[in-house]
């Protein structure tokens, strides 16, 4: 099971409402390597993922919920005072219409998160280079979103999202080589 | 609705500390999750986690509960629903 701790992993401000800032942050929300996603993706492979790397695909899926408790905070806190006119002129319209200051699970472009963003195809290779991969396309989400904010407070936490990324990158492929060394050693005998 | 919470600094000093113990230990548990022997690294596992328990301790007395179903302490009445919530501070 799971405990909810009352905190955030690292801390959110932000400097201004910002609802255009907003929007192009829902895509690390309930877009395709967002972090939804990526929850969903590593606490799923578990079940069927070789016992040596259970932990790890656990304790990294664990903490995309927590990544994704930041990214919900910076929408609200950007939208939360925005008129509705405010909403429209951040091309938000379509959304508020629909949501209200409600957040939702869809991408920039609005669209809705799906299942098919994430896979588990029982090969455990095939798995965590899916993850590395998911890792790695979020990094570089990270990256575009910092490149054209310029809420300084908004960015440190977007840094340091990004800088998980990496690391769980690197975990990814240790555990890559840890099922290459068990393959190995099987096949002496 | 909600407001926005202004709570007094010593809630953003205490709980920055706990947020930067408790990275120290997200940390070291996926590096532990693959480098199971590393001795050193587990030291500073206990090290930091007995450091993260004082510092909730301390935080949960003045602020209230951090975590639920058991994991803390309640107080009368019951102000774990109390807000504020992390995303309203």
């Amino acid at each position: 099971m799971w405990y909810y701790e009352k905190k955030l992993q690292y801390p959110v401000k932000v400097s201004e409402c910002n609802p255009r800032l907003a929007k192009y942050l829902i895509e690390q929300y309930g877009g395709a390597d967002g972090e939804l996603s990526a929850a969903l993706r590593y606490l799923n492979q578990r079940y069927t993922i070789p016992d040596k790397v259970v932990g790890l695909l656990n304790d990294i899926g664990t903490e995309e919920f927590a990544h994704l408790e930041m990214i919900a905070t910076m929408i609200y806190k950007l939208t939360k005072d925005a008129t509705p006119e405010q909403l429209v002129e951040a091309g938000l319209g379509p959304h508020f219409v629909n949501h209200d200051h409600a957040l939702y699970y869809q991408n920039a472009a609005g669209s809705p998160w799906t299942a098919t963003y994430i896979q588990a195809k029982g090969d455990p290779i095939a798995d965590l280079y899916e993850d590395i991969a998911a890792e790695e396309k979020a990094r570089a989400t990270y990256q575009w979103i910092i490149d054209i904010s310029d809420d300084p407070w908004i960015n440190d936490s977007l840094k340091f999202l990004r800088e998980r990324e990496i690391v769980h990158s690197q975990r990814f492929h240790e555990a890559v080589e840890i099922l290459k060394e068990e393959r190995d050693r099987k096949k002496v005998f | 609705m909600t407001q926005q919470k202004q709570m007094p600094d010593s809630y953003y000093q205490l709980l920055e500390q706990i947020q930067a113990v408790d990275f120290v230990l997200v940390e070291l548990t996926l590096y532990l999750d693959t480098h199971p022997d590393d001795l050193d690294a587990i030291k500073q596992f206990n090290q930091a986690a007995y450091e993260s328990r004082q510092l909730k301790n301390t935080f949960e007395k003045q602020f209230g509960p951090l975590m639920q179903f058991g994991q803390s302490f309640s107080n009368y009445p019951w102000d774990w629903k109390e807000a504020p919530w992390p995303w309203q501070v």
